[in-house]
């Protein structure tokens, strides 16, 4: 009757689901994602239900309406633990808010595995699969620097962020970029703040297309004379390009990105991304559903990563132009690994 | 630097307070006047505050070019809320067939002058749909395209995967889809098919909507319905062919926005009805319905890229670029209501 209950009152509040009935004698588990509209979480999805379907888990899906869809997320989960899931992966649009009924679902029994988006702090979910979003970043900043040789002391560099909110990932990458770059961070959980006359300026994108067209245009107003541009995502390095191209721009000015989609990788692949740093969403799902069949068959839980607090899913810089002293693979390796 | 407008601008105020009566007098005769007022204060600050490199020709024609598609969803936002309406989908609805149209020509391969025209129907199409929802259905126009705005976007992300046409695959195989992209240099000067079109069906508009029986109908109806009804006019009838004609003009909006953005990206634009109606408001039409002119939508558009332009010019962190555009709508709405009270 509860479990009843919680559907409904998640149907009614348009919780996007589907079907969360559990057999008598499956295994449950939920995957709770940001949104189902980003492809990367599309792919996670993929990766999630092929699995579940491998191991004959039953996999129940939700997603907030957009990024920063927190009151969906709480109500998912309370469906969760209402339909007697064994487990949730998820993916949290706020990592803090989150926090408190991600405890009410552990302590009722159910594994919490947070995906690509480490919780705060970050132990309050059993463990954590995630990209190293830092090191992603930094990958691309000490390849961007390594291209550049003794130039990079005179780089003007735009930086084309997320969102004027500040979410993790997009710091983490946008930092990890000036670390690689050999630029001073000033303070690490912010970008903005730094100080290097390097940096012509932050503009947001929304990390889609249209925005990185217009916040490239106001950049190279700023300084024309703009010849690295770090972007959060591929779609916002595509809108960059467009906008570098009508100021007839594009072959002086090296672009670089994050994330490994199919779409970004042939943009590397054509001259218009210089690199990518590729991270792997169906791995993270995957491994997700693992952890938590082996926690419904004996309670064992999955362990981090040595040296860091979770379980590195792994990140590979894509380029067709290797730089000394920065490992990479090239495209054609990136077109088999990506999603999307 | 910031302050230093503000400070101006209410100096130049005050040292007017005299006839100040009779520039609310002024205004209140040529509502359309507001909007150039702040148009002008605005470019002639921000070349003091920005300095030189916003004071070109070439930056302030790209202002132009970065509202083209906020102006374009502006025209079809006025024409809904001239009928006291209000439409949150006009987005969705250019997203969407972008989507279509992009999808035709670039992976199913169908010539680019099939593929343009069906974005076009499926512009009109939406459209229609939210005329037939208000009207058969009496539903108030906010539901309805609060309804239909989550509808169409979720149609758009099924049918594109949420995945973007790649610029490249458009130049490749169907390059008359970037047509509004193409750009012409006057002087410094660089404008895109695209601000042309814009500035072209702001004309085509103001002239229907002032000069041709549907145009006085549609303010007529906006004014009062009941009257309207009670005059002879089909009103049923007429807001259909608003909501339809909406529709249409985001349809052509799509295609702009490929040349635009250069691929077709369908999670671009998530809010641009936000903007579109902010546009709208500063722009100095009443949302009451009845009250307004179409070309002050384009001024709206206007003021807002200046300001979004000036400020990020200037370096004010994207924060306060926000917090200054929610002023300016406040402020905007202030001084039209100031100006209404003169008949009060």
């Amino acid at each position: 009757m509860k479990r009843t209950l919680g559907i409904l009152g998640a149907v009614a509040l348009g919780v996007g689901f589907a079907g969360p009935s559990v057999g008598q004698d499956q295994v449950g588990a939920c995957l709770i994602t940001k949104t189902d509209i980003n492809p990367f979480f599309v792919k996670m999805k993929e990766g999630a239900t092929a699995k579940a379907e491998e191991l004959g888990i039953e996999l129940s899906t939700f997603a907030g309406k957009v990024d920063g869809d927190h009151e969906t997320q709480v109500q998912a989960i309370e469906t969760c633990i209402a339909s007697g899931a064994k487990g949730i992966l998820l993916t949290a649009s706020d990592t803090k808010a989150i926090v408190p009924v991600v405890q009410q679902a552990r302590d009722a029994g159910l594994l919490v595995i947070a995906l690509d988006t480490p919780l705060e702090p970050i132990d309050s979910a059993d463990a954590t699969f995630a990209t190293d979003n830092f090191k992603a970043g930094e990958l691309i900043g000490a390849w961007a620097a390594a291209q550049l040789g003794d130039e990079a002391e005179n780089a003007k560099i735009a930086m084309l962020d997320l969102a004027d909110s500040q979410p993790s990932v997009g710091v983490l990458r946008d930092q990890g970029f000036l670390q690689g770059f050999g630029i001073d961070l000033g303070d690490p959980s912010r970008w903005g703040d730094e100080e290097d006359p390097r940096i012509i300026g932050n503009e947001v994108t929304a990390g889609n297309e249209e925005g990185g067209r217009t916040a490239m245009e106001s950049l190279m107003i700023k300084d024309p004379g703009i010849n690295v541009v770090y972007t959060i995502n591929e779609p916002a390095a595509a809108g960059a390009y467009e906008a570098l191209k009508a100021f007839g721009r594009e072959d002086k000015v090296m672009i670089v990105s994050v994330d490994g989609g199919c779409p970004g990788v042939q943009n590397v692949a054509d001259g218009v991304i210089g690199a990518t740093s590729q991270q792997y969403p169906l791995l993270m799902a995957s491994l997700g559903v693992e952890a938590i069949a082996a926690w419904a068959a004996d309670g064992t839980k999955p362990e981090p990563t040595e040296g860091l607090d979770f379980f590195d899913t792994g990140v590979s810089l894509v380029t067709d132009q290797p730089a000394e002293g920065v490992e990479s693979i090239d495209t054609a390796e990136g077109m088999d690994r990506c999603w999307g | 630097m910031s302050q230093t407008t503000s400070t101006e601008s209410v100096a130049n105020f005050e040292s007017r307070r005299g006839p100040l009566q009779q520039i609310q007098h002024f205004l209140h005769g040529a509502p359309a006047m507001v909007p150039v007022f702040i148009l002008i204060v605005s470019v002639i600050g921000f070349g003091f505050i920005a300095g030189e490199r916003f004071f070109t020709a070439f930056n302030l024609s790209l202002i132009i070019q970065q509202v083209t598609i906020i102006g374009i969803l502006a025209c079809a936002q006025t024409l809904i809320i001239l009928t006291a309406g209000i439409d949150l989908s006009v987005a969705a609805i250019m997203v969407l067939a972008s989507v279509v149209a992009g999808k035709f020509a670039v992976v199913l391969g169908v010539p680019a002058f099939v593929a343009i025209p069906a974005g076009f129907v499926i512009g009109t199409l939406c459209g229609m749909i939210n005329g037939l929802l208000v009207t058969a259905l009496r539903l108030p126009p906010f539901i309805v395209t609060l309804g239909t705005w989550n509808v169409f976007f979720a149609l758009n992300i099924w049918y594109s995967g949420s995945q973007s046409i790649r610029s490249q695959d458009i130049d490749a195989i169907a390059p008359a889809l970037k047509f509004f992209g193409e750009r012409v240099s006057l002087g410094g000067a660089v404008f895109t098919y695209g601000s042309f079109l814009m500035l072209l069906m702001f004309l085509v508009l103001w002239y229907m909507l002032n000069y041709t029986a549907w145009g006085r109908h549609v303010y007529a109806v906006g004014d009062d319905k009941e009257a309207a009804e009670l005059a002879g006019i089909r009103t049923d009838r007429l807001l259909v062919s608003v909501y339809a004609l909406a529709g249409f003009i985001c349809g052509i909006g799509a295609w702009v926005s490929i040349g635009r953005v250069g691929s077709v990206s369908p999670q671009s634009f998530y809010d641009a009805n936000l903007d579109s109606i902010t546009a709208v408001v500063i722009g100095g039409t009443s949302l009451f319905g009845g009250r307004g002119s179409i070309l002050g939508a384009l001024f709206g558009a206007l003021i807002v890229g200046v300001f979004s332009s000036g400020l990020k010019i200037a370096g004010v962190d994207v924060l306060w670029q926000r917090f200054a555009i929610g002023c300016l709508i406040i402020l905007a709405v202030g001084i039209d209501q100031w100006i209404r009270r003169v008949s009060a």
